[in-house]
């Protein structure tokens, strides 16, 4: 079914829980089960999930992929404890049985109360669509080797192309013993493309994608060629590199997806679970100044159509725009029900998950900083020798530590305030704590991603935004082989 | 209550193999040439411990079956969570229907029908572990507390967890190969924070095995981690420099598994790889000998056949350094007009053999030089071998430790590391797939401040 219309909660209700022959009385049991003794609160996760995926290589659709997954995760959370089960069938004995396991972390104690629902509707960020339809098959492989060869003609160094499309439509049901009902349908699609391209003996790969909560209509031939030129150009720039400059130097990030550095830097070390536990380097840290003034930094699950956005979080908490960073201090934490309840705060609805089979934790939705005052090429203009990183890959953050690391795909040197020659391969390591403080100049240029984040924690994966303007940061370790400067 | 709550894994082996058999009927019936179907099963559970306190019981349970058919030299591919007939059937037909629109690719197909497995080896893979998540959280209880009680500076925790797990596997295949055998895993991990100066730091030890009774006691995984943690401490950043670097085994396993997917079929046939055309060419230093064993008892990475029924074998990879071998499936096999190596789904246990003593032989042999902890980033350049990773560890001067190192990177090009493997120590750490001691580097370039 496709629940286009009308109330989301009634239509998701009847497409997750009917089929199952799950009742309002088996959710009351169920969670009844869980909230024995010193239960502070329990909850359902109900979710069907359909994704495909299109890949094309050697100029044809070598195979369509389908998959479908269900199931119903079920959770008790007593203080700091929490007992979890999930099965994959969305059935009365399995919920009850689930319940039975994950209720199971308390042991004795009194009966604890189940709250009356009281249906909450969050945002309408992206419409409730089944992305997979909206395109027909044959125009997805058509689409595929269209973009295929468009960008084989764009330059003959151009060897192989891989390039996909996948799509998931993603519904769920949230139901929970503080009184939550609450119900989304999540579309997201995505597009990416790889290219190798060769001169002579040199071979280097470039890559390019994006999507977001909607159909396919939104990713239109156009917009896919220009990811398919995004990555030729990456890759043939790349053909020209030289080994990048190693040691500590001023550093000129790109706008847009090397916000990456916000999220790996400021964004974890800010969320509910490592500063309840006291192990982020950023714990006890609020109100204090942890970047320049220059520096205000969000995290927002409300932009409409994001990849990183939502209606409501995993636990049916509406999603905010919160300030992390205000002019360089420390403003909040990201939050998800159990971890402000502990901390004495309000969720700050960043309780997400991977799917019913995993536990929800603090995460983030689409981090960036808001815009400064400086034109970029002021900003470039002002280094006479540094490292421009205009494009990355991914990054890693020790929460604890503070130490990041993350890998520039596209960069520059910066001789006498003018952008030079190409570097391969750079990767920079900073300390999230202090990073932020170095910052001097901000850009007039915020831009956010184009819709291919995505973020691991705990062995969980779940879509995010990033996004910034152009930055100059004095000192980050640029670590190459190219010799100390 | 429907069939699939009744799957166990000892009596699910039967039932896994008929729903296998079942669709790949169906497939024929929807006139499908060929088709191949994997189904798994699995279950278990994880108690944490953080504080001296339990901190979260999870129970896990995992059901899949996923089919591919081919019409001709079309290939369409449907997988479910749901394993009931009208399920399993939509899914059939739903593959079929991906096929239509799959392009004609001759090398795509099942593999050989000769080369598939003819006898499934026992290689000892499943030992269920007879316990309740109470014993499970007195265990993780021991484990944590050796590691707070390690160092005085180990002043709070991420937890110590205890993991138990065991599934079932089945393949089938329309050239009538039907197969599948039970394995199991079994876990300690622990990761601690260490406080000093007004800095934290922190660290893990894990110990993984098929069987429980080859982990090693949880005391002693608790008391490794409150002492790795505690050596971090007081990292400084040290200069610039061009240096030796040591990997220690458990960071060397990424050193080794770099090469896995620069000699993989599909790397090879786009030649996306630094190791293009690399087959009889020295690859790695004389000194360096690979063999792949997927039949190691008890092994991690051990398996009878590959995800296409393939029969696995013993086999040299790496001969003094020259490359004797890549990791094919049949597709990509096809393609570069070779021979499937039993490696659809990756390389079955890789043993790199020891040149050195251990790992205190490794550290005076380098004399001046750095020593990993860990390594953090993806900043491998697959195409070109570029690779230059952040990393954290410690700073050896004259064969001894001299302090610790944070906040570095270290860059240097896998073509080049691995021609510059110095030696590689007799400490030897089986917790992964691939199973080698300490590897030293002549030359990297280490940045700092
Ligand atoms: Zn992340």
């Amino acid at each position: 079914m496709n629940p286009t219309a009308g109330n989301p909660l009634a239509l998701v209700r009847q497409h997750v829980l009917d089929a199952g022959g799950i009742a309002d009385h088996d959710l009351e049991r169920a969670l009844g089960t869980l909230m024995r003794g010193a239960v502070d609160n329990a909850d359902l996760y109900f979710e069907v999930s359909r994704q495909e995926s299109w890949t094309l290589e050697d100029g044809i659709v070598k195979e369509g992929a389908h998959s479908i997954e269900q199931g119903v995760g079920v959770r008790a959370m007593a203080g700091e404890k929490t007992g979890f089960a999930y099965s994959d069938e969305v059935l009365v004995p399995a919920l009850l049985q689930a319940s039975q396991a994950a209720g199971a972390i308390v042991r004795q104690g009194q009966q604890g109360r189940v709250q009356a629902w009281q249906p909450r509707a969050g945002h309408r960020l992206y419409e409730p669509v089944d992305p997979l339809p909206t395109l027909r098959d044959d125009d997805k492989v058509a689409l595929l080797q269209r973009v295929d060869r468009e960008v084989r003609a764009l330059d003959p160094r151009v060897k192989q192309v891989v390039a996909s499309l996948a799509a998931a439509h993603d519904v769920v049901l949230v139901c929970a013993s503080d009184g939550t009902m609450a119900a989304d349908v999540r579309p997201l699609v995505r597009f990416n493309i790889s290219v190798i391209v060769e001169d002579g003996d040199k071979r280097e790969q470039g890559y390019a994608g994006g999507g977001g909560r909607f159909g396919y209509d939104h990713l239109g031939p156009e917009r896919l060629l220009d990811f398919g030129r995004e990555a030729v150009r990456q890759a043939l720039v790349n053909l020209d590199a030289v080994p990048a400059p190693s040691g500590e130097m001023i550093v000129v990030l790109g706008p847009g997806w090397p916000g990456v550095l916000l999220h790996e830097a400021i964004g974890h070390g800010l969320e509910g679970d490592f500063n309840r536990k006291g192990t982020s380097a950023f714990t006890g840290r609020i109100g204090e100044r942890v970047a320049s003034e220059l520096c205000t930094v969000v995290d927002d699950g409300t932009l409409p159509g994001r990849r990183g956005s939502l209606n409501m979080d995993d636990e049916g908490t509406p999603t905010r725009n919160t300030v992390l960073i205000e002019n360089g201090i420390l403003k909040g934490y990201l939050q998800d029900k159990m971890n402000a309840r502990l901390m004495g705060v309000e969720s700050t609805g960043n309780g997400r998950r991977q799917s019913f089979a995993h536990t929800p934790m603090p995460r983030m939705t689409n981090t960036y900083m808001l815009a400064g005052p400086h034109h970029p090429d002021e900003i470039i203009a002002s280094v006479k020798k540094g490292v421009y990183a205009r494009n990355f890959g991914g990054g890693q953050v020790d929460i604890t530590s503070g130490k990041f690391v993350f890998s520039a795909t596209e960069a520059y040197r910066i001789e006498n305030g003018k952008i030079g020659a190409p570097i391969r391969d750079a990767t920079l390591v900073g300390d999230g704590p202090t990073v932020l403080n170095r910052v001097t100049m901000v850009g007039n240029d915020l831009a956010l991603d184009t819709g291919i984040g995505v973020c691991g924690k705990e062995g969980q994966s779940v879509p995010v935004g990033v996004g910034q303007p152009t930055l100059r940061i004095d000192g980050l370790t640029v670590g190459g082989t190219g010799g100390d400067e | 209550m429907s069939d699939r709550t009744s799957l166990t894994i000892a009596s699910g082996l039967g039932t896994l193999q008929e729903k296998v058999a079942g669709a790949l009927k169906l497939a024929k019936q929807l006139g499908a040439t060929q088709a191949e179907a994997h189904a798994n099963f699995g279950t278990g559970f994880s108690v944490n411990v953080r504080m001296r306190e339990v901190e979260t019981l999870r129970h896990q349970r995992d059901q899949g079956l996923s089919i591919t058919v081919w019409l001709g030299h079309r290939k369409g591919t449907a997988s479910t969570s749901d394993l009931r007939p009208d399920a399993l059937e939509e899914s059939v037909r739903k593959a079929c229907a991906l096929a239509k629109y799959g392009a004609e690719d001759s090398a795509s197909g099942l593999a050989d029908a000769d080369r598939l497995a003819t006898a499934i080896p026992d290689l000892g893979l499943y030992h269920p572990w007879a316990i309740d998540p109470a014993r499970a959280i007195e265990l993780a209880t021991a484990c944590e507390a050796a590691a707070l009680d390690a160092d005085p500076r180990v002043t709070n925790s991420e937890g110590a967890s205890v993991s138990t797990s065991e599934g079932l596997r089945v393949y089938g295949n329309s050239h009538g190969f039907l197969a599948g055998y039970p394995e199991s895993d079994h876990s300690y991990t622990c990761s601690v924070v260490a406080t000093g100066n007004g800095a934290m730091e922190t660290d893990y030890e894990y110990a993984v095995a098929r069987s429980a009774a080859d982990l090693p006691s949880p005391e002693s995984v608790g008391a490794e981690a409150g002492r790795r943690t505690a050596a971090r401490l007081g990292g400084i950043k040290p200069e610039t420099r061009v240096a030796p670097v040591l990997f220690p085994a458990r960071v060397a396993r990424g050193l080794i598994g770099h090469l896995l997917g620069a000699i993989s079929g599909g790397a090879l046939y786009r030649k996306s790889t630094f190791l293009v055309d690399a087959l009889g060419k020295p690859v790695f230093a004389g000194r360096v000998t690979i063999d792949e064993q997927p039949h190691l008892l008890k092994g991690l990475n051990s398996a009878p056949f590959d995800n296409e029924g393939v029969a696995t074998s013993d086999r040299r990879l790496v001969d003094a350094g020259v490359l004797r071998g890549y990791l094919l499936g049949s597709y990509y096999a096809r393609k570069l007009g070779m021979q499937t190596t039993g490696n659809a789904g990756g390389a079955h246990n890789l043993v790199v053999h020891s040149t050195a003593g251990g790992f205190d032989d490794l550290v005076r042999q380098m004399g001046t030089g750095l020593i990993i902890a860990d390594l953090m980033g993806s900043g491998i350049n697959p195409v070109t071998g570029d690779y230059s990773r952040g990393a954290s560890g410690f700073w050896v001067e004259n064969g001894e430790i001299r302090h610790p190192v944070t906040e570095v990177t270290i860059a240097g090009n896998l073509k080049e590391m691995y021609q510059g493997i110095l030696a590689i120590g007799s400490d030897v750490d089986r917790r992964g797939g691939v199973i080698t001691g300490s590897i030293l580097v002549d030359r990297m370039t280490i940045a700092g401040s």
